[in-house]
């Protein structure tokens, strides 16, 4: 009987504690409610509580940031670019009481969220131009491809911001986290996770995109040929000069040794009377050998010094022995 | 017959035996809830009744048994990744990759040239802190993609089409790290990042062709230039030889022109002084020598006696050759 009554004892004691006790996770928080009622404050400090058992209902709400995926929305920037826009937003339960007083689940608070942001999103969009959606830094100076770009005009340059994507989140952040705080939401941050031309837009774009290429390649080709111009135009000066220069060099080689041959020759020669006069002699007689020959008839009187001899003596076949 | 029956039952509960059963269970079931075992890559986070208790590091350990403690365990040592734009296949982990259909999507950028790009990266990152991991933010795996989705954007947009393919990657890898590593720490994920890699990163596929037109055009442009250089290569050198060629030749006249001088001058000055030893002697021998060798070669020889010299004219002379006279 003792054991049976332990036994007993045992099982009511822990209904009795299942009922009397609730866990508050690290994730959550907790409102108790009697009869749909809120009672005191809200629990937000994780482990084992206590409750009226059957009374008292517990109601879970998250206590971690929590996620807002906004759907992709088409908009126009002020200069009238249609884009799709896809933002995301952290959020968390910083007022418990006044969450559930006023939005009681996730559902109706993420619809919230819907209406806030997008609209605030929307508003801003629609008041910037869409190149301040798109750039951040306003003094980023782009690291260019001289040999892509050069004289492009805008091709390989940012277009320049005044304020910048990141000031257009805060602008949204800022006007939403207002307007939420009022539901005892508190938003961690809002982005622009996805930026995308809707379809139109893109078409244009990429025939942008197509035309600048092909600037680009145009210049490349253009490019070539005139460097290949240059260098077949210096190929033909560097030919001249080559052929003119090593002209010039061998008259010069050919006008100094005839120079230095004809001053050996003329100290040689005209060092003395006597040598000058004997030049002059065997220069004509080597002359003689060279400019008389078979063409020329020779009339000689015997008064010349070669046959002066003839005439004193009769033999005339001497004088045939003689030229042989 | 029934009687027996009824008796036994109380009994078996008289004797304690279900009680027994029952402890004997309560115990097995207590110890196999009481133990478990973290892994070498992994910690532990405990929690007793929800509330966060403390962090273990790797072995076997043991908990409050029946449900009061909870363990998560993490694996904080493990580098993990999360790929955009692309997937590789046999990921286990579910956040590694998007869904196929928002793929296209995730990579299609503006870039801040207004022009589009398509870019492909990863994310590799570890959990950090598992406290913060675990209560802060719900899904935080989740919510880096998201993160890093805006912060690869939010770099992209400020760089042009040219640096986003092909010279800035590793610039916009630095900075993008940096964004994300300031918003995850920002949002308290609990998760480091490592790294971010681009991979493959291209124009749009309607301008591609274009892109690879002016890659074509700056290759023709090389070739262009490289014939002409060949052109230039064939020519100059050869040019250059030649002229080489005619200096060389020419001052091998020189040499001779001078050489031959210098010859011409030593044979003239020993003739010099022979002919100074006696001149008249010399010049008639040598007038005679010459003579010797002048006369046979000429064709008609006449030999007019000096008295008769008037006769000249009478003497008929070849048409064809020139009449001469010497003295």
């Amino acid at each position: 009987m003792k054991t049976q009554g332990l036994a007993i004892i045992i099982i009511l004691g822990a209904i009795a504690f299942y009922l009397c006790t609730y866990v508050v996770k690290e994730t959550d928080q907790v409102i108790l409610t009697q009869f749909g009622k809120p009672v005191g404050e809200p629990v937000t400090e994780a482990g084992l509580h206590f409750r009226l058992p059957f009374i008292q209902e517990v109601n879970r709400i998250e206590k971690r940031f929590l996620p807002w995926d906004g759907p992709a929305n088409e908009m126009s920037t002020k200069d009238k670019t249609y884009l799709v826009i896809d933002t995301y937003a952290r959020w968390r339960i910083s007022d418990a009481m006044q969450y559930f007083l006023r939005l009681r689940d996730e559902r109706s608070a993420l619809s919230r969220l819907d209406d806030i942001l997008g609209s605030e999103t929307r508003n801003a969009v629609a008041k910037h131009e869409l190149i301040e959606i798109v750039r951040t830094s306003k003094d980023r100076v782009a690291v260019t491809d001289k040999s892509l770009t050069e004289g492009m005009g805008n091709v390989g340059m940012l277009y320049p911001i005044k304020i910048g994507r990141e000031k257009v989140e805060q602008e949204i952040f800022e006007k939403a986290a207002s307007k939420l705080a009022g539901f005892g939401i508190e938003l961690l941050d809002v982005r622009f996770k996805r930026i995308n031309y809707n379809e139109t837009v893109r078409r244009r774009i990429y025939e942008r995109m197509v035309s600048e290429r092909q600037q680009i390649a145009a210049r490349f080709r253009s490019e070539g040929a005139g460097e290949a111009a240059k260098i077949i135009g210096k190929k033909e000066r560097d030919l001249q000069e080559i052929e003119s220069q090593s002209y010039k060099r061998v008259q010069e080689i050919y006008g100094e040794a005839d120079a230095k041959a004809s001053a050996i020759y003329a100290k040689a020669y005209d060092s003395s009377p006597v040598s000058a006069e004997f030049y002059q002699f065997i220069k004509t007689l080597e002359t003689y050998r060279e400019v008389l020959s078979a063409d020329v008839s020779l009339v000689l009187t015997t008064d010349s010094p070669l046959f002066r001899l003839l005439k004193g003596t009769e033999v005339s076949e001497l004088s045939e022995d003689s030229f042989d | 017959m029934n009687e027996p029956i009824e008796i036994r039952i109380p009994e078996f509960v008289r004797n304690g035996l279900i009680l027994w059963i029952i402890i004997v269970i309560a115990v097995i079931s207590g110890v196999i809830t009481s133990t478990y075992t973290v892994q070498a890559e992994s910690q532990g986070v405990v929690l007793r009744f929800g509330k966060y208790l403390k962090t273990v590091e790797p072995g076997l350990r043991f908990k409050a048994p029946f449900g009061i403690d909870k363990v998560y365990v993490l694996p904080v040592r493990r580098q993990l990744k999360q790929e955009f734009g692309f997937a590789t296949l046999g990921a286990s982990n579910s956040n590694q990759f998007s869904e196929p259909r928002t793929r296209d999507r995730e990579k299609s950028m503006v870039t801040g040239d207004l022009n589009a790009a398509e870019v492909e990266w990863i994310v590799q990152y570890r959990i950090s802190d598992p406290r913060l991991y675990l209560f802060n933010v719900l899904d935080p795996e989740g919510t880096l993609r998201y993160v890093s989705e805006s912060v690869m954007r939010t770099v992209v947009g400020d760089r042009t089409v040219d640096e986003v393919i092909t010279i800035g990657r590793q610039e916009i890898e630095e900075e993008a790290r940096d964004r994300l590593e300031a918003l995850v720490n920002k949002y308290e994920l609990g998760i480091g990042i490592d790294q971010i890699q681009l991979q493959n990163v291209n124009p749009p596929p309607p301008v591609q062709a274009s892109f690879n037109e002016v890659n074509q055009a700056q290759q023709e442009r090389e070739r262009m230039i490289n014939e002409a250089n060949g052109e230039y290569n064939k020519e100059v050198p050869r040019s250059r030889g030649v002229a080489d060629q005619k200096i060389q030749a020419a001052e091998g006249y020189a040499l001779k022109r001078v050489n031959e001088s210098l010859g011409d001058v030593a044979s003239f000055n020993s003739m010099l002084a022979e002919y100074k030893k006696a001149p008249a002697i010399t010049r008639t021998r040598l007038y005679l020598e010459s003579m010797k060798e002048v006369v046979p070669q000429m064709g008609k020889k006449i030999i007019l006696d000096e008295d008769a010299s008037q006769i000249l004219p009478l003497l008929q002379l070849n048409d064809n050759s020139k009449g001469g006279l010497a003295k």
